[in-house]
């Protein structure tokens, strides 16, 4: 088997998504296409010839030659402040994938979906809901997306847009919007319990947040092969 | 040749660290697992090697701790992309399972508690480069991390050690274990960055 090419991305678009969140588009000519929850491996080299990798985890279904991340700035990160700082519509990283064949979502799924996110976790997750959309997918989904505070969300208007089958539920953690019904705080078991007991899960987040949260879901009974997980610490940036 | 991006200087590390290549020094300790965290209480803890010819050898948590100990300090690569150096762990080496196991074959699939499976030459996990680990930096071995215990095999990618190591099969023919058949190399080598399938 070939291995898989680095190939060169062109930065075609960026659209901000919070203070210091941004999605990047890029033109990736020969792109093989992905499945909804994969990611890639991101390289990026200094005139010097010195260079770095990371993975990100891809934003949107497959279109093309067009592949999106959304980048989610780490204060004090060597990749992250270049991404959503520096880069420019025009400039040229280079990008290997798509990588992971486990927490992916295939359209022809009817399975009911259980997405728990916790901050830029929802990146993968959003791949699985566009692709769903996308495909005008039967499945039900119910997204459950833990953020510290409103102005954190990554894509509200789209989320705030009716989509028929997709259920999405707000946990805020530190504050909330005026006259918000669930106080701040932690994901708890009682977030949980409207979810489908048999649903397909996804989560993903910090470590600290997947852990929880799986955890929650073991307790409320849901088959602990049907939890898939995918999980970031704060290094990685 | 690789192509430059614009305005990227990166961070330069200490000349005397030599990393593999693509790898990035980190000095927490993160957490890359598939699924939820399985919780095994030691007293229905065993860890088993199942060989070729239908032998199981088994140990509970008591006669795994009667074990002699090592305490070996190696360097962590994870194929997400950081290393971790110069970390100390506690546990049993393979060589010492391994000492009354007859056996010809020549893979060893390494299964857990949880479900999950790692492949791997049963030969990298002999000579002192395999242990049961459970204890690291001097504490129990945190349930996250693999605890009670799990396969430390620091010269491949960390995925191949195992975390709430259950068990070892030793088979004659190679069987592709967890990541392996989701696209991840089947050997798992950091310094000739075997990554993904055909690296």
């Amino acid at each position: 088997m070939r291995p898989l090419p680095w190939r060169a991305a062109k930065l075609v678009e960026i659209r901000q998504e919070t203070r210091t969140a941004r999605t990047l588009a890029f033109a990736v000519p020969g792109w093989p296409g992905h499945l909804a929850g994969q990611h890639v491996d991101v390289r990026l080299t200094a005139p010097d010839g010195y260079s770095t990798q990371r993975s990100y985890s891809l934003a949107a279904p497959e279109d093309g030659d067009r592949v999106e991340l959304t980048v989610e700035l780490v204060a004090d990160g060597e990749v992250s402040p270049y991404l959503t700082e520096v880069l420019e519509v025009g400039d040229l990283v280079e990008l290997r994938g798509p990588v992971g064949g486990w927490f992916v979502w295939r359209p022809e799924s009817a399975r009911p979906v259980l997405l728990v996110a916790g901050g830029s976790g929802l990146v993968p997750l959003m791949a699985m809901i566009r692709a769903r959309r996308r495909s005008a997918g039967l499945a039900p989904f119910h997204l459950v997306y833990s953020i510290r505070e409103p102005a954190q969300r990554l894509y509200p208007a789209e989320l705030d847009r009716p989509d028929p089958g997709l259920r999405v539920d707000y946990l805020y953690t530190r504050a909330t919007p005026g006259g918000y019904g669930r106080p701040p705080g932690r994901i708890t078991r009682a977030d949980l319990l409207t979810a489908d007991p048999d649903a397909d899960c996804f989560v993903c987040g910090p470590t600290g947040f997947v852990e929880a949260a799986a955890d929650h879901l073991i307790a409320l009974g849901h088959d602990a092969a049907r939890i898939r997980t995918e999980r970031f610490g704060p290094t990685g940036g | 040749m690789a192509i430059v991006s614009r305005g990227f200087q990166g961070r330069r590390r200490e000349e005397s660290v030599k990393l593999p290549p693509g790898q990035y020094l980190t000095y927490d300790f993160p957490v890359l697992s598939a699924g939820p965290t399985p919780r095994i209480p030691l007293d229905r803890w065993e860890f088993a090697i199942d060989t070729e010819a239908g032998q199981t050898h088994r140990w509970t948590w008591p006669e795994l701790m009667a074990l002699p100990a090592e305490q070996p300090t190696v360097d962590l690569h994870c194929v997400t992309k950081w290393s971790k150096l110069a970390t100390h762990w506690r546990g049993v080496s393979l060589d010492v399972l391994m000492a009354d196991v007859e056996t010809t074959a020549e893979y060893a699939l390494v299964y857990s508690y949880g479900g999950y499976t790692t492949n791997l030459p049963l030969e990298d996990l002999l000579d002192g480069k395999a242990w049961i680990a459970y204890a690291f930096e001097g504490e129990e071995l945190e349930p996250q991390h693999g605890g009670p215990a799990r396969l430390l095999v620091p010269h491949l990618y960390l995925w191949k050690s195992a975390k709430w190591v259950r068990g070892i099969r030793l088979l004659h023919e190679d069987w592709p274990g967890f990541w392996e058949t989701a696209g991840y190399h089947d050997y798992g080598d950091p310094w000739r960055e075997q990554r993904y399938q055909g690296d």
